[in-house]
């Protein structure tokens, strides 16, 4: 709901106080594992490689380790994968019962290569990781991983010695219960612990590395901090009521996934597990023993995971975007959204019949200003009874729904993974009789306290389950639906008001596997239920649009994330950029913040700038809490008014583009929203850059998110680059840092220098109006007068891009005074009525003639050219926007 | 590329119903087509440039006013005018043309879109017309009696008015009469302040002498007690026994300390020791346990015969002097009325009750709504509540404020505020939106924000006067 599901108690306690309440939430000092874990000081390792014990078959080595403390014998398992990959998994040999390893986050078993043994003698042995002279050494005594090319150390595993793996082991009465090995109490909650201690942790070093990135949700820069003196960063699904900023507490997310980056390489480290996880990060410095004796920095990193076991890929990069392409082969990339949901979405904790509906959508009419989803929270539903109307306030879903799609507009309504405990709710009685819920320690069925009271909260673990959650998406099922209206799901940490950390007992039952181990896959199952459930009411033809608040490695197949419930505070305006830098790093590139903050009113001024912002983020929504005061975009006066309406058509204009990036990173995992260091990796001035970002690698964004600015400093990246202002076309040399004055309508951004983008600038009242306009082309020339760009056109709605390759994709290339549109896809078909009505080229200088060459044929085109900002602008070139063709300057 | 019609022949008619062809650019209204004209070079509206007629609905955008594509979607900031024969001609923003949604009635804006739209101008005029012919009735009707309020208003405002100054007249005369009856009853209650006084001083005196009485037993008894070896004197090393007497507080009694008490006296007989008593009797201690409170409660046990005097005597003078006090209170108390009934007519006329105190009809006056939940309830000029159907206690939304409407008209909205504080929020406020009706009504109630509640209310107060032309429908029409 945006809605946070905090405790009441918790609630009464925050009246007046606004920040979180962190007496709430576990220090790893309160989480025993994690105490245990950490008083481990780096030091020797009692693990031993038993390279007696080495079997290589083609593609997996396997090794046994033993802890020469307590004789207990581990499996370590090498592989070598496909696009300079390596994956590690370390398990108990003969654990005394299993222990769980994470399905359904990796889209297959990844594919293979040879791995090959170079030397082995009593110390160690050398491995081939294929090409590029990349080794692999195993040291035998103590263990330890080092990933080597040529004289370099690229990334070593235990060199600190914090491998440490908790071995399952029957109750002693021996064991100090002051170690909370079987049992732990955090304020009234106790967490029974039948299975004891099964911890894990273990370290890396990365040489050369002073930069890493990513281990989403948590509200800091861009750039980790080290966690020496302080809390690790956390990764634990948590409905947190009003976030704090700049701190490692976890949020409603987690993605255990690094990215390290110096001027020479990237490269990732993916830990696979869902239990609660914490990451220490320092910085050090180590002797460069290739250079001499000068040092080099170094950045060390330990994982500790409450359960589970290590299983890590290493993804070697070396450059940023095959790191992107790795995580992408094993997790999947970003769904490919429907247009409309590039658009803008207006949402409030709620609008409260179907009257207001239409007042609202009749209000952006009134004021000219484009929308495309309107939003419904938990209020709609009958009693908090998700897939029911309220009968008193939208007695008739249908008819509303019409009502917007007569004006080609969507409608999204929340449907939560808790579930009412009511013997009258269908949901409910089908859960039951199916004996779909979570179950608690003792078997009977978990219940918790959650918006609608007394609620279940229904195993998204299983596929069965699953499949018959999809299955009430159906129209027949879900009543009063349209194939216009689409899913949030909230609360999907999954958030237990009375619950400990305000989320499900550890100890809770999924068939035969702790809640404890699969906490943080529990929103991305959520997620992925509802997904396929609207894919399905369509046959198999529509594509889904869910936004979701909970998410881990993988959600980014099922839609949208968006970073939960902030407040109306320039700092949380500031946040949103990071926030979302670090989603899209690892893999969610549909990433959005709630524009004019969640909690508490925003200044206009606040209000203003954070549409400015938002609509240069990749998820466009404007939400509110439910005693905020309201905030359509026309209630503060016309000029604001003008503002926010300008802010949302450039939006909108700029839709072909987005749609394009959207494209790209569903087919490449290349993020959408960019840290400028993506882009320029070798370029360290923008290592720690987090106040501005690419979109794409073509748009420059600085947005102004200080309280009465008059300025910003924008760093423009690139030497021997060329950066055009969007607006004046003015031309700006890269790699400088520029100031920009700055007036309530200003929003910085640039256009790249050496590329072409296409946009729609006839914006009309929402994007599915503006499917059959004609394009404008914005050709940005490098000081060397090319540019490039790319097209992609489909239906904007259905999967048949996908199953028919129903879309057009054409590559638009200026050189040598010639602009071309050619064909990325040949064996594509799809038709559009859209052509191109406008060619801006930026940077050109004055030809004599311009004709346009298509079948065969020449024909002049009348052009203007502006010698102020040297811009040509070609009048109505008219071809069609699937058509080969070039444009001549003579 | 999309199809693009030029010019757009329609039929235009004069009033006398000659139907007449008139060629104009697609989306330019008549008012506008002097500057379309065929063949002729075009200029932007705004001056600012000069193209070929064939440049005019090219689906190009050639002029930064939009003023060259009235009938396409070209220009951001274009309008397309519809001429909607049958209903009200508009104009739409050119971005909904052809954008698959038919906006105007005469379904000329979706000429190439492939939306199905349907003629609906004759059915909206019929109903625009209709319900502009309600309208009228309405405001027509609502505008007597609102001359009718404001008669009313006015008379009822110069009676207050003429009733206050009746008042205040009446005010002075009762003033006098008070301060008049206020001596009467002072002098009428001088013997009973008299008789009052005789009685305490008396029974002062009776108080004092038994408590002498009192003294002088607790002497003898002393006396007897100090006198050790009963010889009939106290001597000073009799009274050195009673160290309580004391006077540097040392803990001792010295024999010249004792002998200072004794008057210098080496032993004192019964009489002598009356001279003696009055040194010593508050601090010494009986050697007989006795209580303190002996004296009291002899005191007053003996009070009721000194009243029963007091009272029958203060009866008496009192029923000369009741009738006294009774008038005057009855004065004061007939003043006091007057001065609320004074402030009460200053208070009401002191509010604004519109231009004409047209609004004056609803002061004390309150109006109810029952919703599905709750039974809304508006006091004008005092204040909103809200009280759950089915019992629970009543919540405050607001007390008056002010006018707030628009500058040109304020009287539209009344606000009021200050109501019960929301949790985590603001006090409850409501705006109240008056529109002209024939009856004073809550239409409806809603909570648009949190907390912030929005009244609907009809009154004849804001019926404009009617426009004095007859209701055509074919005034501003193209047909």
């Amino acid at each position: 709901t945006g809605s946070s599901c905090e405790s009441w108690d918790v609630k009464l306690l925050q009246v007046s106080t606004f920040a979180v309440d962190r007496g709430n939430f576990k220090t790893c000092d309160q989480s025993a594992f994690c105490k245990r874990q950490r008083a481990l000081k780096p030091g020797q390792s009692p693990y031993r490689a038993l390279l007696e014990t080495l079997e290589l078959s083609d593609s997996r080595l396997t090794l046994q380790l033993i802890n020469d403390n307590n004789k207990v014998h581990l499996l370590l398992e090498l592989y070598r994968l496909q696009g300079n990959m390596t994956r590690v998994k370390i398990n108990e040999l003969k654990p005394l019962r299993p222990r769980f390893e994470v399905p359904d986050v990796l889209i297959a078993e990844p594919p293979t290569e040879p791995l090959s043994v170079l030397s082995k003698d009593d110390n160690g042995v050398v491995l081939s990781l294929g090409a590029k002279n990349q080794r692999l050494i195993v040291s035998a005594r103590p263990f330890r991983l080092d990933i080597m090319q040529g004289p370099e150390v690229l990334l070593s595993l235990n060199s600190r010695g914090l491998l440490a793996f908790e071995h399952l082991r029957l109750h002693k009465d021996t064991d100090k219960e002051e170690d909370g090995l079987w049992e732990e109490t955090f304020k009234s909650h106790t967490d029974t612990k039948p299975n004891g201690p099964t911890s894990i942790s273990l370290d890396f070093s990365l040489p050369g590395v002073e930069h890493v990135y990513g281990i989403p949700e948590h509200a800091d820069d861009l750039k980790l901090k080290t966690t020496d003196g302080g809390d690790p960063y956390r990764l634990y699904n948590l409905d947190v009521f009003q976030y704090e900023l700049y701190n490692p507490m976890a949020l409603y997310g987690s993605i255990p996934v690094m990215l390290a980056h110096n001027t020479q390489r990237t490269m990732g480290i993916f830990w696979l597990n869902a239990a609660e996880t914490w990451v220490d990060i320092s910085s050090n410095t180590m002797l460069d023993f290739v250079q001499g004796s000068s040092e080099k920095p170094q950045t060390d990193v330990r994982w500790i995971s409450e359960s589970g076991i290590i299983d890590v890929f290493i993804m070697l990069g070396p450059k940023p975007s095959d790191v992107f392409s790795q995580y992408a082969s094993l997790t999947g990339t970003q769904s490919f959204p429907p247009l409309a949901s590039l658009g803008y979405h207006q949402c409030r904790w709620n609008y409260n019949d179907q009257e207001d509906v239409k007042s609202v959508d009749q209000g952006f009419d009134q004021h000219d200003i484009p929308y495309d989803f309107i939003w419904l929270d938990i209020e709609h539903a009958d009693g908090k009874r998700y897939f029911t109307w309220d009968p008193h306030k939208f007695p008739q879903p249908k008819e509303m729904l019409q009502g917007l799609m007569d004006k080609r507009r969507k409608m999204v309504a929340i449907v939560d993974p808790h579930i009412r405990v009511d013997s009258g709710y269908k949901i409910h009685n089908e859960i039951t009789s199916k004996d779909f819920y979570v179950k608690n320690k003792d078997g009977r069925n978990y219940e918790g306290w959650c918006w609608p009271g007394n609620s279940g909260y229904p195993d998204f673990t299983k596929p069965e389950m699953r499949a018959w959650w999809s299955s009430m998406f159906a129209y027949d099922q879900y009543e009063g639906s349209m194939e216009n209206l689409f899913t949030w799901n909230d609360m999907n940490e999954p958030s237990v008001f009375n619950g400990p950390e305000v989320t499900m007992h550890k100890d809770a039952l999924h068939g035969k596997w702790e809640h404890r181990d699969i906490h943080n896959i529990y929103g991305l199952y959520v997620q992925m239920a509802t997904a396929e459930g609207q894919t399905q009411r369509s046959g198999g033809v529509e594509r889904p649009f869910v936004l979701t608040r909970a998410f881990f490695a993988g959600s980014q197949r099922y839609g949208a994330v968006w970073t939960g419930d902030n407040a109306a505070e320039w700092d949380h305006l500031k946040i949103s950029i990071p926030m979302c830098l670090s989603l899209g790093l690892v893999g969610v590139s549909f990433c959005g913040a709630d524009v004019g903050g969640f909690f508490k009113n925003p200044s206009t001024e606040l209000l203003v700038r954070w549409y400015q912002t938002g609509a240069y983020q990749p998820f466009f929504r404007a939400h509110a809490h439910l005693d905020t005061t309201r905030r359509e975009p026309w209630l503060f006066g016309p000029e604001n008014t003008a503002l926010i309406r300008e802010v949302i058509r450039q939006r909108y204009a700029l839709l072909p583009y987005w749609y394009q990036l959207l494209y790209q990173a569903h087919k490449t995992g290349m993020p959408v929203m960019r840290p400028l260091w993506v882009d320029y990796p070798k370029d360290t001035a923008t290592f720690t850059i987090d106040d501005e970002f690419l979109i794409g690698s073509d748009l420059l964004v600085h947005p102004v998110t200080e309280e009465g600015s008059r300025g910003v400093t924008a760093y423009l990246p690139g030497a021997g680059e060329v950066w055009y202002d969007v607006h004046t076309f003015q031309k700006h040399n890269g790699a400088q840092n520029l100031y920009i004055p700055v007036t309530l309508s200003s929003i910085p951004v640039f256009q790249r220098g050496g590329s072409i983008i296409p946009r729609k600038d006839r914006v009309r009242r929402s994007s599915a109006c503006m499917e059959n306009d004609p394009y404008t082309l914005y050709v940005a020339l490098s000081p060397k007068k090319f540019a490039e760009g790319e097209l992609y056109i489909d239906d904007g709605h259905s999967l048949n891009y996908d199953t028919k390759k129903e879309f057009i994709h054409r590559s638009l290339t200026f050189a040598n005074n010639a602009l071309t549109s050619s064909n990325l896809c040949p064996d594509c078909n799809f038709l559009t009525s859209s052509w191109i009505e406008k060619v801006l080229i930026l940077g050109a200088s004055k030809p004599s003639k311009v004709l346009l060459k298509m079948d065969g044929k020449e024909t002049p085109v009348d052009f203007e050219f502006d010698t102020s900002m040297s811009v040509l602008t070609l009048r109505k070139p008219g071809m069609n926007a699937g058509a080969d063709w070039t444009l001549l300057l003579q | 590329m999309t199809c693009v019609h030029l010019l757009l022949t329609l039929v235009f008619a004069v009033s006398l119903g000659t139907p007449v062809e008139i060629q104009r650019p697609r989306g330019v209204p008549l008012t506008s087509i002097q500057f379309y004209v065929e063949n002729k070079p075009f200029t932007c509206l705004d001056g600012s440039r000069t193209i070929s007629f064939d440049r005019v609905n090219d689906d190009y955008c050639d002029c930064k006013d939009g003023s060259d594509e009235p009938g396409t979607a070209a220009c951001p900031n274009g309008s397309f005018h519809c001429t909607n024969a049958g209903y009200r001609p508009m104009f739409i923003p050119s971005s909904r043309i052809n954008d698959g949604i038919c906006d105007c009635c005469d379904t000329t804006d979706e000429y190439n879109s492939g939306a199905k739209c349907e003629n609906t101008c004759k059915e909206l005029g019929r109903k625009e017309r209709e319900v502009l012919q309600k309208m009228a009735e309405i405001t027509k009707e609502g505008f007597l009696l609102k001359q009718h309020l404001i008669e009313e208003a006015k008379k009822g405002q110069q009676e207050k008015q003429s009733k206050v100054t009746d008042m205040q007249g009446n005010k002075k005369q009762l003033d006098e009469k008070v301060e008049v009856l206020r001596t009467v009853k002072e002098t009428a209650e001088q013997p009973e302040k008299e008789a009052k006084e005789r009685h305490l001083k008396a029974w002062e005196e009776q108080k004092a002498a038994i408590r002498l009485e009192k003294d002088k037993a607790k002497m003898a008894e002393a006396f007897l007690e100090l006198d050790d070896n009963a010889d009939g004197f106290v001597s000073v090393s009799e009274l050195q026994s009673h160290a309580e007497l004391d006077a540097d507080a040392d803990g001792t009694l010295t024999e010249t300390e004792a002998q200072g008490l004794m008057g210098g006296a080496e032993q004192v007989d019964t009489s002598t020791f009356e001279s003696v008593w009055p040194n010593i009797k508050d601090k010494y201690h009986s050697e007989v346990s006795r209580e303190e409170a002996d004296m009291s409660c002899l005191v007053s046990s003996e009070v009721p015969f000194g009243q029963k005097v007091f009272f029958l005597e203060k009866t008496v003078v009192k029923l000369s002097a009741q009738k006294a006090r009774d008038d005057f209170e009855e004065a004061e108390k007939a003043l006091r009325e007057m001065d609320d009934q004074i402030r009460n007519i200053e208070k009401e006329l002191s509010f604004d009750f519109g231009p004409d105190a047209e609004f004056t009809y609803l002061y004390s006056q309150c109006y109810e709504l029952t919703t599905g939940e709750y039974i809304y309830r508006l006091c004008p000029f005092n204040r909103v509540s809200q009280k759950p159907k089915y019992g629970g206690s009543e919540t405050n939304l607001g007390t008056w404020g002010s006018w707030s409407g628009p500058e040109n008209n304020k009287y539209l909205l009344m606000k009021y505020d200050h109501g019960t504080g929301c949790w985590q929020g603001p006090n409850r406020s409501t705006t109240v939106k008056l529109t002209c009706g024939k009856e004073t009504v809550v239409t409806s109630t809603s909570e648009p924000s949190r907390c912030e509640y929005l009244i609907e209310f009809t009154t004849p107060a804001v019926c404009q006067e009617p426009a004095n032309t007859d209701l055509s429908p074919h005034d501003h029409e193209e047909l």
